[in-house]
């Protein structure tokens, strides 16, 4: 029987349920380092006084200067230092750290330095730092605030937009958020006395890449750095980036010649840490009589802070919106302008599904607001909308391989029972009240992607490849070292069952080894939905090598022909017979009687393999049933279905699991979350009472459904699922709160959906027709 | 250079947690959530938010969940504290909450975990007849960010349902 495909519990979970975690908070013996932050957006740096250390002692010790880049001729070169040099950029930017025997000790240090600071005018959000004579984040470097813009045609596209039956213009906007890993980033460097080796542990995504970063910033050469992401409070693409603190605390490790950590808290967490999803969309499309969406054209501007993120760049969001606002369906003609542009506010990374939730929010509110216009049914206008020919080459060249996205739909509309719901609903609309609504997304979420997809981007390094090393020991039990950096999502167990399958044995009797330089081979870590691909791609390929180096030995030990050997439940065998031998006995042979291996084999049992596929698209379809509160605008989630498909599910329990927290974040970026500055750039949500993560009663049981279509993209029949929870379900719940109203004429187009919002358009649709119906949009063309 | 205060002054204290007894000096504004993961060793009771919000530092003091980093050592004192390292048995025997999460895949990242497994634990002992909705009520106490709490939820019902908490 096979491991794979089965809901095994996980390996990772005895520590952490009995509190023997080791997150880098938990390490100890260390002196604490606290950054002092700008408390304004933008100014000029006089001076600083008091016992701390400041960019001029990171000068003094030659110190580079982080380079995130891309190399594309409209993209703004920046050197960023390590602590702020003589310009401010936003509130939370580290200028000063002072080092202290506890932490207590080290926040009273950091009340006694003195910023001297000249304000200047701040540029805060969007709007602020797009328009005329905004006040410019980096005057030297650039004249604008634009710092990356990404801009394409398809030929054909202003005629078929002209030659449209139907013209939809829609504008979509994102309210930025948090990531908000529950334990917040941390660092911890203790250097060598004897021979200047640093062993950092950092709550960190990608262990190698961030050792290469530093090691550049510091002039050290790799080896003399180890770093480990011990366990890992949650990252969420958080914990990708280089964090100036982390190297600023191998910096002070070596320096003092003392071990020195960094933990930081919740306010900096909010405050300084990074954001994400702040974005706006303005989409002009055109339908056909048919409601097919034949041309789509989109302007998209995202607010990335202040200085770009290592290695990925504050051109993620903004040209991942370029390449893939088409999501899931059969567009011809697509134009778009997409721009990164810098404000006087915290920098941006990715967070769980990137620009992917806001691009779907975009797309299934335009599919609505068209369904509408059209007269057709939503479902109706997706079915003859979404893919369905595969392989599939989208209109910016990207090759969707097999999926299923009608089939999803068709199976999540008919879970739902729709017919049921709309009499529901029929019943609410006379009776008054809280007011039902059902909301529909469809999206593919491109995972799995390696080295082509990346060197694609231009960045300053390539991402994209994985890297394994399987080797079995004479015991017969197998260690598994993979370039991956798990943090919670359960990878050590599920690539366990791959191995098991390929060798025979059990997964209790594989070891995983993960997130340590000194002890694994290079790889690129855990973000982008790709690690059950890519590292579980090279175990699959290694655990097979390694079969066959059991194969060919209990051949000769069993003098059997090696293709007739089968390696199942810790034996090998030969096929048909009850002649066999134990892979522990294998094992012993392969180390202690190498005599016995056929000649020229290299004693031992170990294999290593990369894998490094183009990538992939898993789907699916989420429904959200919510209550409306037309008077106090409050929502509620009443219901939530997931169909999903992402390929061969390797453990279905970690794969739900995935779906599930990812839905959470989903229902709460759509209702709850987003970090609020004013004008002058004053951070106000820098505590858990005003920035609004869910809990329990917000959240409700989410149904999963698999289809598991296996596509040839990937070798082992998998594809990547870790964002498509939160990439799906803004859109689905926007599309029910605005099918809630719709007979109030509400159009509600922005997220989080916050109370406020929601009365704001329940007002703004009694203002323009107190008969509320079909004027659903100022900024409508007519139907021609 | 800096006013020496009252507050800055370590006092002795002695905490019960887990049924032993650690004598510290701690200053008065340390917090209890400090005292028993730097002084006592105890790292498994965890900060999230250091401001009452989050509940991954959530003890038991005298059976009650409280917050840890809203208390101070020093009003701990005599208190009976329980905290996740105490939950499984000496023979290293899972607690049925400790089982429970395990089975139904109700941790992920596991920062969270031994705050909701504190609270479910001064839950069910103080209320072993809880209804469905109370209990999501007492659990909406503490934030995960990767499970989506559902099956955190069915974790803890199975635990109550079986009587065994």
């Amino acid at each position: 029987m096979s491991w794979v495909g089965r809901s095994i519990r996980r390996v990772e979970d005895p520590a952490l349920l009995c509190g023997a975690g080791t997150f880098v908070g938990d390490i100890g013996g260390a002196a604490s380092a606290r950054f002092v932050r700008s408390p304004v957006a933008s100014g000029l740096v006089r001076a600083v006084r008091g016992p701390a250390y400041t960019i001029a002692d990171l000068d003094a010790d030659e110190v580079g200067n982080i380079e995130a880049v891309l190399h594309r001729p409209d993209y703004v070169r920046l050197a960023q230092p390590l602590l702020a040099r003589e310009r401010v950029r936003y509130v939370g930017e580290p200028v000063a750290v002072v080092v202290g025997a506890t932490a207590a000790e080290a926040e009273d240090l950091a009340e006694q330095v003195e910023l001297d600071i000249e304000p200047l005018p701040a540029a805060v959000g969007l709007e602020a730092a797009l328009a005329p004579g905004a006040p410019l984040v980096h005057p030297s470097e650039s004249e604008s605030n634009v710092m990356v813009a990404g801009e394409m045609a398809t030929p054909g596209l202003a005629e078929a937009l002209e030659g449209a039956h139907a013209i939809v213009e829609l504008e979509i906007t994102s309210g930025r958020q948090a990531a908000l890993p529950l334990e917040a980033r941390g660092s911890h460097a203790v250097t060598e006395r004897f021979g200047g080796r640093t062993t950092l542990h950092a709550s960190i995504q990608a262990p190698h890449m961030i050792r290469t970063v530093i090691c550049d910033l510091l002039g050290m050469p790799e080896a003399d750095l180890r770093v480990v992401a011990p366990d890992v409070g949650g990252a969420f693409g958080q914990k990708l980036p280089l964090a100036r603190e982390d190297a600023v605390v191998v910096w002070l490790s070596r320096r003092l010649g003392r071990p020195v950590a960094w933990i930081e808290d919740r306010s900096e967490n909010l405050m300084a840490s990074w954001h994400s999803r702040e974005q706006r969309y303005r989409l002009r499309a055109g339908f056909d009589a048919s409601a097919h969406l034949e041309a789509l054209q989109a302007d998209v501007a995202a607010n990335v802070g202040a200085w770009p993120c290592y290695p990925i760049t504050w051109g993620v969001e903004p040209l991942m919106a370029l390449a893939e606002l088409p999501g899931p369906y059969t567009l011809e003609h697509y134009g778009v302008r997409s721009r990164g542009v810098a404000s006087h506010t915290c920098p941006m990374s990715p967070y769980r599904g990137v620009s992917r939730p806001v691009i779907t929010l975009a797309l299934e509110r335009l599919m609505d607001i068209a369904a509408a216009r059209l007269g057709v049914d939503p479902v109706e206008i997706r079915r003859r909308n979404l893919q369905s020919d595969f392989p599939h080459t989208s209109p910016t060249g990207l090759r969707h391989d097999e999926g299923t996205y009608r089939e999803a739909m068709e199976q999540a509309v008919s879970h739902v029972d729709l017919g049921a719901f709309r009499a529901r609903q029929h019943a609410a609309r006379a009776a008054g009240g809280p007011q039902p609504g059902i909301g529909i997304c469809t999206f593919s979420e491109r995972t799995g992607y390696g080295t082509p997809a990346f060197a694609a981007r231009a960045m300053g390094v390539t991402p994209g490849y994985e890297n394994v090393e399987l080797s079995m020991d004479p015991s017969g039990y197998v260690t598994l070292r993979i370039g991956a950096s798990p943090h919670g999502q359960g990878l050590e167990t599920a690539l366990s069952q791959i191995v098991a399958d390929e060798v025979g044995t059990d997964p209790g009797r594989v070891r995983v080894v993960a997130s340590d330089t000194d002890r694994t081979p290079y790889g690129w870590g855990s973000f982008a939905s790709r690690a059950m691909v890519l590292a579980g791609g090279a175990t699959y390929l290694a655990a097979q090598k390694l079969a066959s180096q059991l194969g060919s030995l209990a051949a000769e030990v069993l003098e059997a022909a090696a293709d007739d050997i089968v390696l199942a439940d810790g034996r090998a065998t030969v096929a048909g017979t009850s002649v066999g031998v134990e892979v522990a006995e294998l094992a012993r042979i392969a180390h202690h009687h190498t005599q016995r291996l056929p000649a020229g084999a290299t004693p031992g049992l170990s294999a290593q393999a990369g894998y490094d596929p183009a990538g992939t698209f898993s789907n699916a379809c989420h429904v959200a049933e919510v209550d409306v509160d037309p008077d106090t605008g409050g929502v509620s989630m009443r219901r939530f279905v997931v169909v999903e498909d992402a390929g061969r599910l390797i453990n279905p329990m970690i794969a739900d699991g995935q779906i599930r927290g990812g839905v959470a974040q989903g229902i709460a970026n759509a209702l709850l979350e987003e970090v609020v500055y004013d004008d002058d750039g004053n951070i106000l949500t820098t505590s858990l009472m005003d920035y609004l993560p869910p809990t329990v009663a917000e959240i409700p049981d989410i149904e999963i459904l698999h289809l598991e279509t296996v596509s040839d993209a990937t070798v082992t029949g998998a594809k990547g699922l870790g964002e498509g929870g939160t990439i799906g379900a803004p859109a689905a719940v926007l599309n029910a709160v605005n099918d809630a109203l719709a007979h109030l004429g509400v159009e509600l187009n922005e997220m989080p959906a916050t109370p406020e919002r929601v009365r704001a358009a329940v007002r703004a649709a009694a203002g323009r027709s107190p008969a509320g119906e079909n004027d659903r949009s100022t900024q409508e063309a007519p139907v021609r | 250079m800096t006013e020496i205060s009252a507050a800055d002054v370590a006092v002795p204290v002695v905490l019960r947690v887990n049924g032993d007894e650690y004598r510290i000096t701690a200053q008065p504004r340390r917090t209890l959530a400090d005292a028993l993961r730097d002084d006592c060793g105890l790292t498994g009771t965890h900060l999230g938010c250091e401001h009452g919000v989050c509940g991954a530092c959530t003890v038991l003091l005298d059976g009650e969940p409280v917050r840890s980093c809203l208390l101070f050592a020093v009003q701990s004192q005599g208190a009976e504290i329980r905290t996740v390292e105490g939950l499984a048995g000496d023979d290293g025997t899972l607690h049925p909450l400790q089982e429970a999460f395990w089975r139904h895949h109700g941790l992920q990242c596991g920062f969270c975990t031994p705050g909701f497994l504190m609270l479910s634990a001064g839950v069910l002992e103080t209320r072993p007849d809880i209804g469905d909705d109370e209990l999501r009520e007492a659990l909406s106490s503490n934030l995960c960010r990767c499970t989506g709490y559902q099956t955190i939820v069915e974790a803890v019902r199975s635990v109550r349902d079986a009587g065994e908490a």
